[in-house]
């Protein structure tokens, strides 16, 4: 699971560099989020621009993820491909996470909240 | 349009037989998805097959053989309607015997639970029966 982060003033930026986040990578992306997460103190902006594939399994490793950075630490979402969006708005968790159409839209909301 | 390729019942069919775990599903999604069969349909079409196919054979992985190995089949047809599928394995059958209902989970941040759901919203014609030491499942994915 092949993730690139950046650190920027209040913001963890988290890239995802695979096509598919699914049932037989689920695990893997939780645990490196576990990783990469454990040192910010701040928000997390995972950008999903080169995710074209996500299933139950990879939707609940999101939810996970969330859950983990607890009550004091963001987890927000920018770049939904379509399929994916369609997978977030069908499961209503569209409404639980904020979603940034763009990554610079992301760190320059989380920048000025 | 040739009739070999004529979409009404008896007309081609896709048919694969994979091993019920995750690396397998998504290599087979993977040889499905661009089976010229399927990549006749619409991107938007396809991208919904290969969820539904996901969720449904990540669900005979996870439950009907979860304590053990096995084959699920899976057999594709496109119809006027779109595309009929039915997927077929010898795993454990569904608790109850009955297709879940895929209510979405109640709590605050479910984990788990959307698979059945969007199955759901997503087919037609969803039927399952289990006879025969096998779970066969049906449904269209109208497109």
């Amino acid at each position: 699971m092949n993730l690139q982060t950046q650190t920027r003033p209040m913001v963890l930026s988290v890239l995802v560099m695979e096509d598919r986040i699914d049932a037989a990578s689920a695990i893997q992306f939780k645990e490196r989020m576990r990783e990469l997460t454990q040192t910010a103190d701040h928000r997390v902006v995972l950008d999903m621009a080169r995710v074209n594939f996500l299933d139950s399994s990879g939707l609940g490793a999101i939810v996970a993820v969330k859950k983990l950075l607890g009550p004091d630490r963001v987890l927000e979402l920018s770049s939904l491909t379509p399929t994916v969006e369609k997978v977030f708005r069908l499961t209503r968790m569209d409404t639980i996470f904020t979603i940034h159409p763009t990554h610079e839209a992301a760190v320059s909301h989380a920048a000025s909240v | 349009m040739p009739p070999a390729s004529d979409p009404v019942a008896g007309g081609p069919t896709l048919h694969l037989v994979l091993a019920a775990d995750p690396v397998s599903v998504r290599c087979a999604l993977a040889r499905m998805t661009s089976a010229p069969l399927l990549t006749q349909l619409t991107p938007d079409h396809l991208a919904t097959v290969e969820l539904v196919l996901a969720e449904v054979l990540n669900n005979v992985t996870e439950h009907a053989y979860a304590d053990s190995a096995g084959d699920v089949s899976v057999t594709l047809r496109p119809t006027r309607g779109g595309l009929a599928c039915q997927v077929v394995d010898r795993g454990r059958a569904m608790p109850g015997g009955l297709l879940p209902e895929g209510h979405l989970p109640v709590m605050d941040l479910p984990e788990g639970g959307f698979g059945w759901h969007l199955v759901h919203k997503l087919t037609q014609d969803l039927h399952y029966h289990r006879a025969a030491g096998e779970n066969r499942l049906g449904f269209l994915i109208p497109g």
